[in-house]
């Protein structure tokens, strides 16, 4: 290397050095040490004591951590595709040639921007069994609503749709893509006598594909460690403990009984449970979708 | 011609139809949220609810007088003096025989009090009547003793938004001066920390050629796959072992650490800034401090602006950071102070709740009117670029 090379990687390194050290200190380390605390009993305030195996095999032993993975997999399942494909739905109507469209977006992207704490409030209330919105509006075409949050029946589809009502910044990402596919697209495709529908899955569909990817690894990302809004409506976990979520069960774990092996444990298994649904997701998709500089 | 003009026709009626169902469903929720705020307590608990807060007036003793409104009563009824209990009470007409209140006592036997009839109630399901209780207490006149029963027909009420619920929530949840002081403390310091650390990252990964640069950068982009859980514990050992569990330290520390989603989204914007503009300060001898600060930094405002509004948001609404790290109430965020509150008066005071999530909620909204631009073009580079 040359007196400039290494000049150049001197003063690189100096301004990457904030990232390094965040990424020493925040990441490298706190991800080897989270791995050796995973085969150990450790409850922070004695040193850790190397139990090999065991907190995997507790794991695995755990009825409760199988119910957390069971109600994670569950919601994700259905929160999922409904938040993808109601997202799209309303970006492409907001895409077509509407008055007012600043307007309809702002509406349909607040309800994402709401504090999630708020937001669990809000929703305790709507949902409230006796004096809720929701059952009375239930109630006005006669629906007898059910008791979202005390039946453990409801516990998740309540969960689920929140989420719904949160999709706005998938949609703004949706509607900002819609507007970037070229309009000669949709001229041409006229010209050759194609319909509404063909137009959608031959032209829409796979000019933003990269969005729709994007978000579906988001959402699974998100999904499966979803968090505050189970953890502040149903504290230990709910009715029968069916609005307990895998992340809710690892701060139990962590930071109610202190064990921090276990937690440790239950954060690497879901790594490689994310790792693998990415994995899956980006190879199941690969061949559908397009890029643009390709 | 005619029907396909007919079929568009009503293909934008469907859509406006659809946007508009939807736009109500969207905005319920806040709405419900700001009805509640401004109602009284008995209001929150009226059915069918009611969307628009009132206060009621009633006519007694010749007095026009605010009232709050309890129990309705749809069968004729008498209101009775209890003497044993010294209390005055309702109860149908059908229970009284021969100024004897018959009634079941709790073991199931038959009772036979005897009681003075005060008032009669011509009540009906048509001609409903209805308890009601003083807005304020009246001085000098026992509690219990402070209601009157009238007839539904005859209360009159004014839409009259309680404003002061929002005051007592502040009230209520105690040290909320506190929580809002935390929570601004900790916006200004991790947006500070994120835009400054990241800025210099990107720049470094953008900006100068060094060797590893881009293999580097892949291990930064990797970091982004790594779950939270992940490491959470080790870093809160880490803080504990620094004895900074209880402060606010743990949560902007970490800021000034530039955040690989950060540094990624400025190195994407740094990278469509023409080298030409840099290699000719370098060429007048700038140093590249001077580079960054004085001509990509001025250059990237609005990319800037964008990672400074996301962590704002982020900062604000952080919950799991706050759960973990703080524990005396002083040092609480609105976001934990907020749960704090909830799970300590939990489900009675609605409207106290909807007032203090309103007042989490509006600086949010307020802040996205003003950046409306780049929030929504943040959003969309952060789905177009990733």
């Amino acid at each position: 290397m040359t007196r400039r090379e290494w000049r150049n990687l001197g003063i690189g390194l100096a301004f990457i050095s904030p990232w390094i050290i965040g990424f020493l200190a925040f990441t490298l380390y706190p991800a080897l040490a989270s791995i050796y605390y995973s085969f150990c009993d450790y409850d922070v305030f004695s040193r850790p004591v190397w139990v090999g195996l065991l907190n995997y095999r507790d794991m695995f032993t755990d009825k409760v951590f199988w119910k957390s993975l069971y109600n994670t997999f569950y919601y994700t399942i259905f929160s999922l595709p409904l938040c993808l494909v109601v997202s799209l739905l309303i970006a492409v109507m907001l895409n077509q040639q509407i008055k007012a469209r600043p307007v309809f977006r702002t509406v349909y992207f607040l309800p994402s921007l709401v504090p999630m704490v708020a937001s669990a409030m809000i929703w305790l209330w709507i949902l409230n069994g006796k004096y809720g919105i929701l059952n009375y509006l239930l109630g006005l075409l006669g629906i007898q609503g059910p008791d979202w949050l005390a039946d453990e029946k409801w516990t998740k589809p309540s969960l689920i749709l929140m989420s719904v009502w949160g999709v706005g910044g998938s949609m703004v990402i949706y509607l900002a893509a819609l507007q970037d596919v070229p309009r000669e697209l949709y001229e041409s495709a006229v010209i050759d006598g194609a319909s509404a529908w063909q137009k959608f899955f031959h032209i829409t569909i796979p000019m933003i594909s990269p969005v729709i990817y994007f978000n579906l690894i988001m959402g699974i990302i998100g999904a499966l460690q979803v968090f505050a809004q189970p953890y502040i409506m149903f504290g230990g976990g709910g009715p029968n403990r069916s609005a307990l979520f895998y992340a809710v069960y690892l701060y139990q774990n962590a930071f109610d009984y202190y064990e921090m092996g276990f937690a440790s444990a239950m954060a690497w298994v879901l790594f490689i449970i994310i790792f693998f649904l990415t994995w899956v997701a980006t190879k199941t998709t690969r061949r559908h979708i397009y890029y643009a500089g390709e | 011609m005619k029907e396909r003009y007919y079929g568009r026709t009503v293909a934008r009626f469907v859509l406006y139809t659809v946007l508009l169902a939807g736009s109500l469903v969207f905005l319920l929720p806040l709405a419900w949220m700001i009805s509640t705020a401004l109602k009284p307590i008995e209001q929150t608990m009226s059915m069918p609810p009611t969307w628009i807060p009132y206060r009621y007036f009633a006519e007694i003793d010749g007095r026009r007088m605010p009232v709050k409104k309890g129990e309705t009563i749809t069968e004729p009824s008498y209101v009775i003096y209890d003497s044993l209990l010294a209390r005055r009470f309702v109860v149908p007409q059908s229970q009284v025989r021969e100024g004897k209140l018959i009634r079941h006592d709790i073991s199931g036997e038959i009772e036979e009090i005897p009681v003075r009839i005060l008032e009669e109630i011509p009540a009906s399901a048509q001609n409903p009547w209805v308890r009601v209780f003083p807005e304020k207490r009246i001085s000098g006149r026992e509690a219990k003793d402070q209601w009157w029963v009238v007839p539904v027909a005859r209360l009159t009420r004014k839409v009259a938004p309680r404003w002061e619920n929002f005051i007592n929530a502040i009230r209520a949840m105690k040290y909320f001066p506190l929580y809002l002081k935390n929570t601004l403390i900790l916006c200004f310091l991790t947006v500070i920390g994120t835009v400054f650390s990241s800025s210099l990252a990107a720049y470094g990964f953008s900006r100068i050629q060094w060797r590893g640069r881009n293999k580097v950068f892949l291990v930064a982009l990797a970091t982004m796959m790594i779950p939270f859980p992940v490491v959470m514990v080790p870093i809160y050992c880490m803080f504990r072992w620094l004895g900074w569990i209880g402060t606010l330290r743990p949560l902007w520390v970490g800021s000034f650490f530039a955040g690989a989603f950060n540094v990624f989204l400025l190195r994407q914007f740094f990278m469509t800034i023409p080298k030409d503009l840099s290699d000719a300060a370098r060429i007048d001898g700038c140093s590249e401090l001077r580079i960054y600060w004085q001509i990509m930094l001025p250059l990237c405002r609005p990319a800037l602006m964008v990672v400074a509004l996301f962590q704002f948001m982020f900062t604000w609404n952080d919950f799991l950071g706050p759960l973990i790290y703080l524990t005396d109430q002083k040092t609480f965020t609105l976001a934990l102070g907020l749960q704090f509150f909830q799970s300590q008066h939990g489900g009675t005071e609605w409207h106290y709740l909807m007032a203090a999530s309103t007042l989490v909620t509006l600086p949010i909204i307020v802040l996205f009117f003003f950046t409306q631009k780049t929030f929504i073009e943040g959003i969309s580079m952060t789905g177009l670029k990733g």
